[in-house]
């Protein structure tokens, strides 16, 4: 190392130490020129406050006015990063101050209660991984320049801890006589979901926190409803409100939205469990690949259960073998899968499909057609293809 | 272990803590989730949080149901609807409610484009409430809560008009709301999805 780089070394190392507390800020600012030729020559950064994402990783999601697109195609294992969950508001992103938020618990109990954050984190807390999708969760491209992220990436997978909703209810006293109850956000949209009682004793979950940390402000600061396997739009975030009825409230976003024409004049209405489905997240758009080695990665989840088997084609579908099912295999919860194939360089297709406990098979998209009156919308889970061309290209192509 | 025991003799003692003890033998859809059966021994009711008030609950219950429950005392017509329409609606949702840039709310001419693809009030929202309730709720998106009850009347007055649905003329109120029958209601049909292999 000559003299005059060993003192831009220095000189850059003794900028990092004045610029930041933190160390956030200069491995957020850190561009190629900063870095040092060799990085065993000089001295790293002290420790932090907070952990820095590399500045070499800029996985980023894609907003629009109302929902941001996770980068299914740059992450790896079942755990969405917090900061890359996909996003859906109706009203915006609140800004709420937790120690003045409540949750009011009313109607048909034996006793109104209201409770603040604190006094839900006294309650036994329950926690769990499991995916979070939303329901209208399918594009795609005629030109096939289309990646995961745009086809399926209003899905995401976090651990979610909080109270069973089935402990407020107790503690409240629910009526039997009970069958719906409403969930209100504390958003601009004030947005309301009806809900079975019934998932309130089985499964939901007030949950605070996400992968370890309070729940993001995207994902419903400082409280959230969470329905594991049903629709997004249900688990209602920002919750202020749970109104116990016996009937469904027939809000907007459970009539004019997230309801589906499903055929014969017909229009489907509280669908909320989503069905299985899967997609090759490696190799996907715009990724060129080369002949060889191939190791297909992707991930498939199921709202009915435990996905049992992924099923992989490396030829337009003539035939099918097992992918390899990664652990943990967790009950309505994104798994990830993997099927070694050597590619021989010819153009073809690969596509996989999942298949879960309750013997549901993720149909193709001329089966979902088939199924609902030529029609397409909410809930629309088809097995999605990728065309290899002779070059390497990989591309969308529909089923 | 040696509060389990003395919690047991209270429990054998004190039937109202007996009775706390055995709420458990519920249906099973009312037993804890089996993400709790670690915590058995938890009591039936933990007093944390605490009773709200009447008053409190009426500044939050803002919700309207089909059968008419939540609709505040007033009425509204569609000729004072138009005039706040055009003020503080057409921005969003166009001159007559079919232009956009957002949600079509009137259905106007079907004949022109995918008329499947309409989804306006008047041929998709099953319940007349439901308009009521969204435009108190979250309408204007700028300004949303801002409008008075009987701005809100007037305006679900004149979209349910411009639907034809509705008379000019005619208040609208809490009474009459509920009654409107929608075109849309009969299509609506609860989820027939079952677990099992079958694609529906």
């Amino acid at each position: 190392m000559s003299r005059r780089s060993l003192l831009a070394g220095a000189a850059a190392a003794s900028v990092v130490l004045v610029q930041t507390a933190s160390g956030k800020a200069f491995q957020a600012a850190l561009t190629a020129s900063e870095l040092a030729d060799d990085p065993t020559k000089v001295p790293g950064i002290p420790p932090g406050v907070l952990g820095t994402r590399s500045p070499f990783e800029k996985p980023v999601k894609t907003p629009s006015d109302t929902s941001s697109r996770t980068p299914l195609q740059d992450l790896h294992g079942i755990i969405t990063p917090s900061d890359l969950h996909y996003e859906r508001h109706h009203g915006g992103v609140p800004a709420i101050d937790p120690t003045k938020h409540e949750l009011v618990i009313h109607g048909m109990v034996d006793k109104p209660m209201v409770f603040t954050l604190a006094d839900l984190k006294r309650f036994p807390s329950v926690s769990r991984i499991a995916f979070l999708e939303c329901s209208g969760n399918y594009r795609g491209a005629n030109d096939g320049k289309i990646r995961p992220q745009e086809i399926c990436g209003l899905t995401s997978q976090s651990e979610w801890t909080g109270v069973a909703l089935s402990t407020l209810f107790r503690e409240v006293g629910v009526s039997p006589k009970a069958t719906w109850f409403l969930a209100e956000g504390g958003d601009a949209a004030v947005m309301t979901r009806s809900v079975p009682v019934h998932k309130g004793w089985d499964d939901a979950i007030i949950a605070y926190a996400q992968n370890g940390e309070a729940i993001r402000p995207e994902q419903g600061y400082p409280v959230r409803l969470f329905l594991p396997g049903w629709e997004g739009n249900a688990n209602v975030k920002w919750l202020r409100r749970i109104e116990l009825g016996d009937a469904p409230f027939m809000t907007r976003e459970e009539t004019s939205k997230y309801t589906e024409a499903v055929g014969g004049g017909k229009i489907r209405q509280f669908s909320f469990t989503m069905d299985a489905r899967s997609i090759i997240t490696y190799p996907s758009y715009p990724v060129k690949v080369e002949k060889g080695w191939i190791e297909i990665r992707g991930i498939a989840w199921s709202g009915r259960g435990k996905v049992t088997r992924v099923e992989v084609s490396t030829d337009v579908g003539k035939t099918w073998q097992n992918a390899t099912l990664q652990e943990p295999v967790l009950d309505k919860a994104i798994v990830a899968f993997r099927y070694l194939w050597n590619w021989d360089g010819s153009s073809t297709e690969i596509m996989s499909r999942a298949v879960d406990e309750t013997g549901y098979a993720q149909p193709f998209l001329k089966q979902l057609l088939a199924a609902r009156g030529g029609n397409m919308g909410y809930h629309f889970n088809p097995v999605t293809a990728w065309y290899l061309q002779g070059d390497g290209q990989v591309l969308f192509k529909a089923t | 272990m040696g509060s389990m025991v003395v919690f047991a003799m209270l429990s054998a003692m004190n039937p109202k803590v007996s009775q706390q003890r055995t709420a458990w033998r519920r249906p099973a859809w009312q037993r804890p989730d089996p993400l709790l059966a670690d915590t058995l021994s938890q009591p039936g009711h933990f007093s944390f949080g605490r009773p709200v008030t009447e008053e409190e609950i009426a500044a939050l219950d803002i919700d309207v149901r089909p059968d008419g429950r939540g609709l505040p005392k007033g009425e509204g017509n569609a000729t004072e609807g138009k005039v706040i329409y055009a003020l503080k609606c057409a921005g969003c949702h166009g001159a007559t409610g079919t232009e956009g840039p957002n949600d079509r709310l009137v259905v106007g001419d079907t004949t022109q484009g995918q008329a499947r693809r309409i989804k306006a009030i008047g041929n998709y929202w099953p319940y007349a409430t439901t308009v009521f309730d969204y435009i108190r709720r979250a309408m204007p998106f700028n300004q949303p809560g801002s409008l008075t009850e009987r701005e809100v009347y007037s305006l679900t007055a004149y979209l349910l008009h411009a639907n034809g649905l509705w008379n000019e003329k005619d208040a609208l109120n809490a009474k009459n709301l509920p009654k409107i029958k929608m075109p849309a209601r009969d299509k609506f049909v609860p989820d027939d999805r079952k677990d099992g292999p079958e694609i529906r």
